[in-house]
């Protein structure tokens, strides 16, 4: 039966209430009596507290609590526990919460903060992960670890074979790639408001992942998780930054403990750059080896992370790195190293990608260079390595649905027609990617919950765990739902932002909403629909195979006059002794695997395949780049919303070109120095080429109406392939983002001093 | 702290400002029209666009006190009730809303655009927008969200402003 809304473009679920300026962030929440929260932050990198007086911002009128370390229970947070909601005795990095102070308004608030008197010992810092990892380093972030080396990930296959592989190889590539500090800037900064009453907490706060931030924030509280509720506003933007619990919402609910009143906080844009997560650097020494017909026969990644100071999810990002390098086209010899250094800078996060677009850079720089070398055209190279499916990659990942050879082919096509003009040179480039496409199992459950209720008037109600951070997963789901009862999807409505309300979900991440969620609220609908059907056949006198469920109606196939509305069945159920609610309930775990010690194991159901395809055009004289055109082809499995997918590749994209071109958080002693958008350079609307999305479809078996995750994919190959444009244009090979016009100048001349010698 | 009247969104306004209060935060704050956001409070990032006298500035770098007699629209000013001005519909059928952060900005920064350029080229939308960020679109729905609400809008945009309605009352 030919589906009637999955698979067509619908509109965002809540776009009427975005253009009319009436959908309510954080930013716009208030409450009775609120107050406002400010964190006083370290303006130093790393120095011992000596002494903190708050006793003047105490006496400050309208200041209603000021908090520091002494005042709060000491509970340690963050991932290894290696952090703190307001520092005791030393702070670590630019940034640092010291205290926190809540008044009758913020700029009482800021007041009081610059009356907070703290005096430090300057400690020396260390900046650069290297160095900290240096023999003679003498500057520990942590002392009680005695060393700065904050967690390692090893994989490897077999060791004789990797050295025979290497030994026998025609081509041995080896570079070192370097990848900047970037940072997810949703265009609303962070931000949350507590209120704790008659010992429950209600926070607001627009986490991505509402239930383990429920858990986070009990560790960090002490507040037992059954007390806490946690309500969603809007999402202005998460991309990975809103995955974490962060020091200043722990306080903020201290603040509202000791005053007893809601307490708000928003950050500035200043604190966004300098204390949200921002995606992780990387050093990536990367050895590629192939035989003279250009097939794979090993790769080695040795790769240095700088933590930051504290662990955040960044210090989880080779986790998924290392899939590329072990799984991006079929390798057989491979291994891998990372080590996550603690460093006096500002600690990583999750972003887009989640490691992957630092290491697809890599691995795709080399594919190129790998070519080159032998001469060969890099589409060739890479279609004759490309997965297919039915593999299983050395990590043992099981690849399913696959288009990835498509999507290659698809993304060079139309790319390099326009002729040079003078002074200019053109070029294209191309590069794929590989990620998880049907959840994630990095929890020991990948679940989420659904619950879909349908109401007497034929209204249906999705009740979901998934986060919709602007994504546009509300949407996704009411199409779904909408599909399998027969509705409209106006008579879907979607309660996805109160954890009193919605079923347990491990949250958006990984890429995971439309595979997963979509998956619980299909089966919950599902169920919804089997009771109907069994209602109907009674009324309808019919047998239950013959029914179908078409514009709110069930109707008997072939004898369509006979038919009874949805509404009416449900009815028909309530006014009845014994009758009964229209309920379905469904968890959706995936069929996937931990990894084990080892990292073997298929942590996903299905993988994304895509390859991005790029046009550029260099300026000769000011190494300027100026991206003509990307072609985007992403195998989605099935797209269930066409429109929302295109403007997941053009946002994508748009990013993926920042971090190519653009985007550098640069840091002096620790402190971002561009920590504003006149500085930190995001693309606007006339640095954006025109960008195609390529829609490949593989009916993934296990997806949602044969749907996989797109979410992050469309960022992850654009690095790449911008850099391997302007070799393609100039010769010079970039290994270093972002490509600014100095690189591209430097390799042009050093390019041209070469020829004159 | 001053006496100012303006005009927002066809309606007088008359009250007390600070010296150092922004168009924004007195907009936000004390108007309760919380539609016009606040990215980053210095003028770089374009949420905070409203029509100041038929021009799009960015609220949050304009002093409360220079709207004095003036006449200012923000994005609740812009639909009749359940009635969406042209630009909006064309934000929402070409998908030019993701996390919506963006949006009002966005919008009132195309009717700017579209009041005084009514069928403008693809790089003139471009251009028109460059001050606005955008972190979920990449911009291109929003550029097709434009042309179409070019093309539904004819030469006479101003039809749908409620501005122009509550004139005449
Ligand atoms: S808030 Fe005014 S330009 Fe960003
Ligand atoms: S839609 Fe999110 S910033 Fe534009």
């Amino acid at each position: 039966m030919p589906e009637m809304i999955v698979g067509k473009s619908a509109t965002k679920y809540d776009a009427f209430a975005k253009v009319i300026g009436e959908a309510q962030y954080i930013q716009d929440l208030t409450q009775p009596r609120m107050l406002w929260g400010k964190i006083l932050r370290s303006s130093l990198p790393h120095a011992r507290i000596l002494n903190i007086d708050t006793s003047k911002a105490e006496k400050l009128l309208g200041v209603k609590a000021v908090l520091t370390a002494k005042d709060l229970p000491g509970r340690r947070i963050g991932f290894g526990n290696d952090n703190e909601v307001l520092k005791r005795n030393k702070v670590r990095c630019v940034g640092d919460e010291i205290a926190a102070v809540a008044a009758v308004d913020e700029a009482t608030a800021i007041e009081a903060m610059s009356l907070i008197k703290v005096e430090f010992e300057p400690l020396t810092a260390v900046f650069d992960p290297e160095l900290a990892m240096a023999e003679n380093c003498n500057v520990l972030v942590h002392e009680s670890r005695g060393s700065n080396l904050s967690l390692e990930y090893h994989f490897e296959t077999d060791e004789a074979a990797l050295a025979a592989s290497l030994d026998q190889a025609a081509v041995v590539l080896e570079d070192r790639f370097t990848l900047p500090f970037v940072t997810s800037s949703a265009m609303a900064t962070h931000g949350c408001m507590a209120l704790y009453r008659n010992g429950e907490l209600t926070i607001w706060t627009p986490t991505q992942v509402p239930f383990l931030y429920q858990h986070e924030l009990m560790m960090a509280t002490g507040i037992p998780g059954n007390r806490i509720r946690v309500i969603q506003p809007t999402i202005g933007g998460g991309f990975g930054a809103k995955l974490d619990m962060y020091p200043y919402e722990a306080a903020c609910v201290h603040l509202s403990m000791v005053t007893g009143l809601p307490v708000k906080i928003v950050f500035t844009r200043e604190e966004e750059f300098q204390a949200s997560r921002p995606r992780q650097p990387m050093i990536i020494d990367l050895v590629t080896a192939a035989d003279r017909d250009g097939h794979l026969l090993a790769r080695k990644a040795k790769v240095i992370c700088d933590n930051g100071a504290y662990n955040s999810w960044g210090s989880t990002t080779p986790f998924v790195g290392m899939q590329t390098i072990s799984s991006l086209y079929r390798v057989p010899n491979v291994r891998y190293d990372a080590q996550i250094v603690y460093t006096n800078n500002p600690y990583s996060g999750a972003m887009r990608g989640y490691g992957n677009p630092q290491h697809t850079f890599a691995v795709e720089s080399h594919m190129d260079m790998l070519a080159a070398k032998l001469g060969m055209d890099p589409l060739t190279v890479r279609l004759i390595n490309a997965n297919q499916s039915g593999d299983v990659t050395p990590q043992k990942m099981k690849i399913t649905s696959c288009a990835f050879s498509e999507t290659l082919r698809e993304a060079g096509k139309e790319l390099g027609s326009l002729p040079s003009e003078p002074g200019k040179l053109r070029g294209k480039g191309i590069a794929g990617l590989l990620h998880v496409g049907g959840g994630a199992r990095v929890y020991r459950s990948d679940g989420c919950g659904a619950v879909v209720k349908l109401d007497d008037m034929g209204r249906a109600v999705l009740l979901t765990g998934a986060t919709d951070m602007g994504q546009g997963s509300d949407t996704i789901l009411t199409q779904i739902v909408a599909e399998v009862l027969g509705l409209e999807i106006k008579d879907v409505k979607v309660i996805n932002n109160d954890t009193n309300l919605t079923p347990w979900d491990v949250g958006s991440h990984a890429s995971r909403t439309t595979f997963i969620a979509g998956n619980a609220a299909k089966i919950a609908a599902e169920k919804v629909r089997s009771q109907l059907i069994t209602a109907a056949a009674q009324i309808l006198n019919a047998n239950p195979d013959q029914l179908l469920l078409r514009n709110k109606r069930i109707m008997v196939e072939d004898a369509p006059e006979r038919f009874v509305d949805i509404g009416k069945i449900v009815r028909s159920l309530h006014f009845k002794q014994d009758g009964k609610l229209l309920v379905g309930e469904a968890f959706y775990d995936p069929p996937t695997e931990m990894q084990d010690n080892q990292f073997l194991g298929n942590v996903s159901a299905a993988y994304a395949f895509g390859a991005h395809g790029v046009e550029v055009e260099v300026d000769r004289a000011t190494g300027v780049v100026k991206v003509l055109k990307v072609a985007a082809a992403h195998d989605v499995g099935k797209a269930i919303n066409p429109l929302a997918i295109q403007g997941q590749i053009e946002g994508g994209c748009a990013m993926g070109l920042g971090y190519a071109l653009s985007e550098e958080m640069k840091l002096r002693e620790g402190r971002v120095i561009n920590a504003n958008f006149l500085d930190y350079r995001l693309l606007t609307a006339v640095d954006i080429p025109e960008i195609e999305g390529i829609i490949v479809e593989s009916d993934e078996q296990e997806g949602p109406f044969g749907a996989k995750g797109i979410g992050e994919a469309c960022c992850i190959p654009t690095g790449a392939a911008v850099a391997n444009a302007v070799y393609a244009a100039t010769g010079v090979r970039i290994k270093e983002l972002p490509i600014t016009p100095a690189k591209v100048l430097e390799g042009l001349n050093k390019m041209r001093s070469t020829f004159d010698t | 702290m001053a006496l100012i009247s303006f005009m927002i969104n066809g309606q007088p306004w008359k009250g007390q400002v600070e010296a150092h209060e922004t168009l924004l935060d007195l907009i936000r704050d004390k108007l309760g029209l919380t539609g016009t956001k606040k990215g980053c409070d210095s003028g770089e990032c374009g949420a905070c666009t409203v029509i100041l006298n038929g021009l799009s500035v960015n609220s949050c770098i304009v002093p409360a006190l220079e709207v004095e007699g003036k006449e200012v629209l923000t994005i609740e000013g812009l639909s009749r009730g359940e009635v969406l001005h042209p630009i909006q519909e064309a934000f929402i059928s070409e998908g030019a809303v993701q996390c919506g952060f963006c949006t009002p900005g966005m919008i009132m920064s195309t009717k700017a655009l579209l009041d005084s350029n009514p069928h403008p080229s693809k790089q003139e939308i471009r251009q028109a927008l460059a001050g606005n960020l955008c972190r979920c679109t990449g911009y291109g729905r929003i550029v097709a969200a434009v042309e179409k609400a070019a093309k539904m809008g004819g030469d006479d945009l101003a039809g749908n402003d409620s501005r122009e309605i509550s004139d005449k009352v």
